[in-house]
């Protein structure tokens, strides 16, 4: 399990697409064709509208992922929050879209970070975070080996 | 790995007490409630309903000690976490191919 620290902060994925930064503005935030790549979904592009992703059920799954609009820059950057199984107990990222021109295309950065709903209540005044945990937290998974 | 598992991981430690808590055991080792309600400034029985849910999603364990109760982290617990990223690294890799061939599909 090689950096393991960093992974469970922060998962980032990266990619360089030979398209420019318009088309994949439009692949990420039209939700026809959202559905194409991504899951049947009533999204739009409108920071605070809330919608849903939906797939097949899965067992400990029912398919659905609530989120809210966070973030609409056109054509740089979009981020939304990723909830599943429910406000309450359930589990929340966010997701950050940055798109860059790049060398005959498009880079593209997709970030999911956060996973408890922190942000919702001061948790009695609580004001621990997720990133000052894992950052303790590194020497324990350390040695997860 | 269960997700069952997981989501007891992920749902201890969705609270921020709970976060503390765990976290100043793998900073200061074995710890009393007493200690870790001094260190936490809730009550004890609010500690003790913490260390519970830990204690359910196997992230700490605990030993009694006379009257006094100790209890320690388990540093394998978290790799349902680790896993559960892998997950959804293969996850959005995928969508990636997806997004890739939808690309190719749309006019310029």
């Amino acid at each position: 399990m090689s950096n393991t620290a960093e992974s469970t902060r922060t998962l980032v994925i990266e990619r360089v697409f030979s398209h420019p930064p318009e088309k994949l503005w439009r692949a990420l935030t039209e939700s026809t064709l959202l559905a194409q790549w991504m899951m049947s979904n009533d999204f739009a592009p409108v920071a605070g509208h809330k919608f849903q992703f939906r797939a097949d059920p899965k067992p400990n799954w029912n398919g659905v992922v609530d989120c809210e609009v966070l973030i609409v820059e056109p054509l740089q950057r979009l981020s939304y929050n990723w909830g599943v199984g429910g406000s309450e107990s359930g589990l929340q990222w966010v997701v950050l879209w940055t798109l860059t021109p790049a060398e005959g295309g498009t880079h593209v950065r997709m970030e999911q970070s956060g996973f408890g709903p922190d942000q919702q209540a001061a948790y009695q005044g609580a004001k621990y975070g997720w990133g000052k945990f894992f950052d303790g937290l590194e020497r324990v998974i350390g040695g997860l080996g | 790995m269960t997700q069952a598992n997981t989501n007891h991981v992920f749902r201890a430690l969705a609270d921020p007490t709970r976060r503390a808590i765990f976290e100043e055991l793998t900073r200061q080792g074995e710890q009393t409630v007493h200690a870790l309600t001094r260190y936490a400034g809730v009550s004890q029985p609010a500690v003790s309903k913490h260390l519970t849910v830990l204690k359910r999603a196997k992230l700490v364990r605990h030993r009694r000690e006379g009257r006094e109760t100790h209890y320690r982290v388990q540093p394998d617990a978290l790799a349902p976490m680790v896993d559960w990223l892998n997950l959804y690294g293969a996850f959005w890799r995928d969508r990636f191919d997806r997004l890739d061939a939808l690309l190719e599909r749309m006019e310029p």
